[in-house]
């Protein structure tokens, strides 16, 4: 890897740490009585709402509909998740120190195989809370309605409509990715012209 | 001849056909300014926005108010205690905002009780009233609460004097035995907390209204007074013989130096201060002296200037300069100059003296006198750009004229019976101007009849102009007797959501549902309750005994705007109660007989607002 290769991976690695600082991921709720909004922020290592008393809103909404009462501090990925990015991170420092190309891609694979199984695991998140409904206490029933929030996008969920989309710490991850993504292919070309 | 426009043709809004675009707000956006307007009678607050006029929310403040409890619950009743026990109402006259450096800053609203002499702090975060303090030694409390330009004090001068102390006298010893008082209370910069610093002893006329002096004035006030005839029977007359009354210029200065010096006298009195605590709990103490200032022991701390027929306003112009009399029977709008007056006080151009207080000479004072102004002035405000706004109440009309030169500029109708006007920001260092509003008497055919008793009326006049021109009028609450205005931002963004359930210091909140309980205490039962959209915890109450004393603290857990939860008892003899997100708020009930009670949210709190309700079953 040529030196400038190496801090560009460096600078990728570091850019993730970012992610400690801002959400990952953000679930934005709207409705007409809400003009001051309502939402969700997921982060690497917790679950808070947009505004303070947020996640207490949608909790109190959720129970209409038998919903599960949203608990951060029972979601477990909230405390694997800081573990993961820091080990992708420092094998990204190491590939830099090492600068072996093949460390790199190496790098690449894992951060995507990291990323696909965080949408999965947020995917089948939402379509448990979605799906999984207390029938027998829900107040507001609406035949074969259910409540999964959109993976990516919007969606009408009775009088609210729900938009998903990554939030800063996200695109920073995004950005990183591709980033590192252009530094591998540069470097490939680069040694088949050698 | 009317042209069909019915008794809108004499609204004065011919030619003015974009008065509606002029006080239209489309839906969902926001006014201008937030106007106060003291309820008169009802003892509350009005708060409007302008320029559209709305009601936004009306802010019970001296009188009990069963629309949410205040005044009723345990946590606000203390707010009501005064030397003569528990006084539910009064007569709220003149809101003054804070100011900081002379122009308001949005963050407390005073008003006066008239009859039972206090002052309410509302706090403009929660538009709530935070503390009461009593007067003693004041017999009404009218030429209150104004305020110096930077908050450091509230002055009010008692309207009726009385015998201080109060003793049993003829009433006809009435110039022997009767004095009067102006009060100074000390505003904490920080928290706005009222304490009452020390009171000056003056002779017994009656006090009407006040302002502070700015600019080169700053440090005096100015106090009308009437009566100085010291009638004591048949004051129609008999108060109205002197050609001149007074204005008292204070030195406000100079009497906090006489205290510091120690020439106040601790004399024993009795009255009550009230607030609400950390807890948001209404705290009752007693206070057991005042301090005393005698101007015969402190020279050159008051002196009287005369001023024609019965004051009313004592108004100071933005640059401080001039002293706007309102004489309520006078031909003649007499304007004082402070730099005069300076300079007659250096000469010892007096007339004589009232129990040790110098009369400055009317001539030695005077910068001018406003001719024809109209009839019946009362109360001057100011646009900022070089003219004042003097209400008439005879002639009924809002009367504009120029500062310097006295001559009057325009002239607008009034309907009908205007008492004081406002413009907003109108008696600070720089007036906001925009509009003055007229705040009238009585309405007769303005709006349609409702039977004897009519609403009371403010009306909005464009003052950007040469002319005034009338853009609307509203009906309002009580009596609008006097009214401050501000831009909205500087109140808006600092209003309160809701209470942070976290910080909920209530000794009896709950934080959560699974701390819902029934405690028993001898025969006192505390049902430690929450609500939630849409149920309470306890919904099922048993094991209540008649003859047991009941007090359900009733905490809302709600984290969100604008989500109430009312709580009612059948047969309650109290009122209802409105908690707001986060709040705990107490109801005393007392069972009368074996049954079973239902109690139910009053508060429409959402689709299953209806079915948010229980039951108390009561045993003998
Ligand atoms: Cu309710």
């Amino acid at each position: 890897m040529t030196a400038a290769g190496r801090i560009v991976l460096v600078i990728a690695s570091l850019l993730l740490s970012l992610t400690y600082f801002f959400p990952l991921w953000q679930i934005s709720l709207e409705a007409p009585q809400y003009p001051e909004g309502l939402g969700l922020e997921i982060w690497i290592n917790q679950m808070q709402g947009q505004n303070p008393g947020d996640l207490q809103k949608i909790n109190n909404l959720n129970h209409y509909i038998g919903m599960k009462t949203i608990r951060p501090e029972s979601i477990r990925e909230l405390i694997v998740m800081p573990w993961v990015m820091r080990a992708i991170m420092l094998f990204g420092l190491i590939a830099a120190a090492l600068g072996r190309r093949r460390m790199l891609l190496a790098w690449l694979v894992l951060f995507a195989l990291v990323a696909a199984s965080g949408l999965v695991d947020f995917y089948l998140w939402g379509y448990d809370y979605g799906h999984n409904l207390d029938m027998e206490n829900a107040i507001i029933k609406v035949p074969g309605m259910t409540y999964q929030p959109p993976l990516i996008g919007s969606k009408q969920l009775l009088n609210f409509t729900a938009h998903s989309w990554p939030g800063i710490a996200g695109w920073v991850a995004v950005g990183s990715y591709l980033v590192t993504l252009g530094v591998y292919i540069v470097e490939r070309r680069r040694e088949r012209v050698a | 001849m009317t042209g069909g426009c019915g008794n809108g043709s004499k609204d004065g809004v011919a030619g003015t056909g974009d008065a509606a675009s002029k006080v239209y707000v489309a839906p969902g956006t926001h006014d201008e300014f937030y106007a106060f307007m003291s309820g008169g009678f009802s003892g509350q607050v009005g708060v409007y926005g302008l320029p559209s006029g709305r009601l936004l929310r009306h802010v019970p403040v001296f009188s009990q108010n069963a629309e949410n409890g205040y005044g009723y619950s345990e946590e606000t009743k203390n707010l009501f205690m005064t030397s003569f026990g528990f006084v539910p109402w009064d007569d709220a006259h003149h809101p003054q905002l804070s100011q900081t450096d002379g122009v308001p800053d949005g963050r407390w609203l005073f008003i006066n009780g008239n009859n039972t002499p206090r002052v309410a702090r509302l706090d403009l975060a929660t538009f709530e009233t935070a503390e009461i303090i009593e007067l003693p030694h004041s017999g009404g409390n009218h030429a209150s609460p104004f305020l110096t330009p930077n908050t450091e004090y509230v002055l009010a001068g008692t309207r009726f004097s009385v015998p201080i102390p109060q003793q049993d006298v003829p009433i006809n010893t009435y110039k022997d035995n009767f004095k009067g008082t102006l009060s100074f209370i000390k505003i904490d910069s920080t928290s706005g907390a009222m304490s009452l610093a020390f009171q000056i002893l003056v002779p017994g006329f009656n006090y009407d209204l006040s302002h502070s002096g700015k600019g080169p004035s700053h440090g005096w006030a100015f106090f009308s007074t009437y009566n100085t005839e010291q009638a004591s029977t048949l004051l129609e007359v008999n108060a109205s013989r002197n050609d001149k009354d007074y204005m008292a210029a204070v030195n406000w200065k100079l009497a906090e130096r006489y205290v510091a010096e120690g020439k106040a006298k601790d004399i024993p009195a009795s009255y009550r201060h009230n607030y609400l605590d950390d807890a948001r709990i209404a705290q009752s103490e007693i206070v057991k002296s005042v301090k005393i200032l005698d101007p015969r022991e402190c020279p050159g701390m008051i002196y009287y200037i005369p001023t024609p027929k019965s004051p009313h306003g004592a108004d100071v112009d933005p640059t401080g300069e001039y002293i706007v009399g309102g004489g309520k029977l006078a031909t003649v709008i007499p304007v004082h100059s402070f730099s005069k007056m300076l300079k007659a006080i250096e000469n010892k151009e007096f007339d004589g003296e009232v129990d040790g207080i110098p009369i400055l000479k009317y001539e030695s004072v005077l910068a001018g006198e406003v001719q024809n102004p109209g009839l019946g002035p009362l109360h001057t405000e100011f646009d900022g750009k070089g003219y004042a706004y003097t209400s008439m109440f005879i002639s009924s009309e809002i009367v504009k004229w120029k500062l310097g030169t006295w001559e009057v500029v325009d002239r607008a109708p009034a309907y009908y019976s205007i008492g004081h006007l406002m413009i907003p920001g109108g008696d600070s260092r720089s007036p906001f101007g925009k509009y003055v509003i007229a705040l009238n008497k009585i309405t007769k055919d303005r709006y349609l009849p409702t039977g004897p008793e009519l609403t009371h009326s403010a009306q909005l006049y464009d003052i950007t102009g040469d002319k005034m021109k009338l853009l609307l009028d509203f009906p309002t609450i009580g009596e609008p007797h006097y009214a401050q205005a501000l831009p909205a931002s500087l109140v808006k963004d600092r209003s309160v959501k809701y209470f942070p359930i976290a910080e909920n210091t209530h000794p009896h909140a709950i934080k959560a549902e699974n701390e819902a309980r029934v405690e028993r205490d001898g025969r006192l039962v505390r049902v430690y309750m929450s609500t939630i959209r849409t149920h309470f915890a306890p919904d099922n109450i048993e094991g209540i005994r008649v003859g047991d004393s009941v007090l359900f603290h009733v905490t809302n857990l709600e984290q969100d705007w604008d989500v109430p939860h009312g709580f009612a008892v059948m047969g309650a003899n109290n009122a209802e109660l409105l908690v707001m997100p986060g709040e705990t708020r107490t109801l005393a009930w007392k069972p009368q007989a074996a049954g079973v009670i239902p109690f139910y949210c009053t508060d429409f709190c959402s689709a299953l607002h209806q079915e948010m309700q229980g039951y108390i079953r009561v045993s003998r």
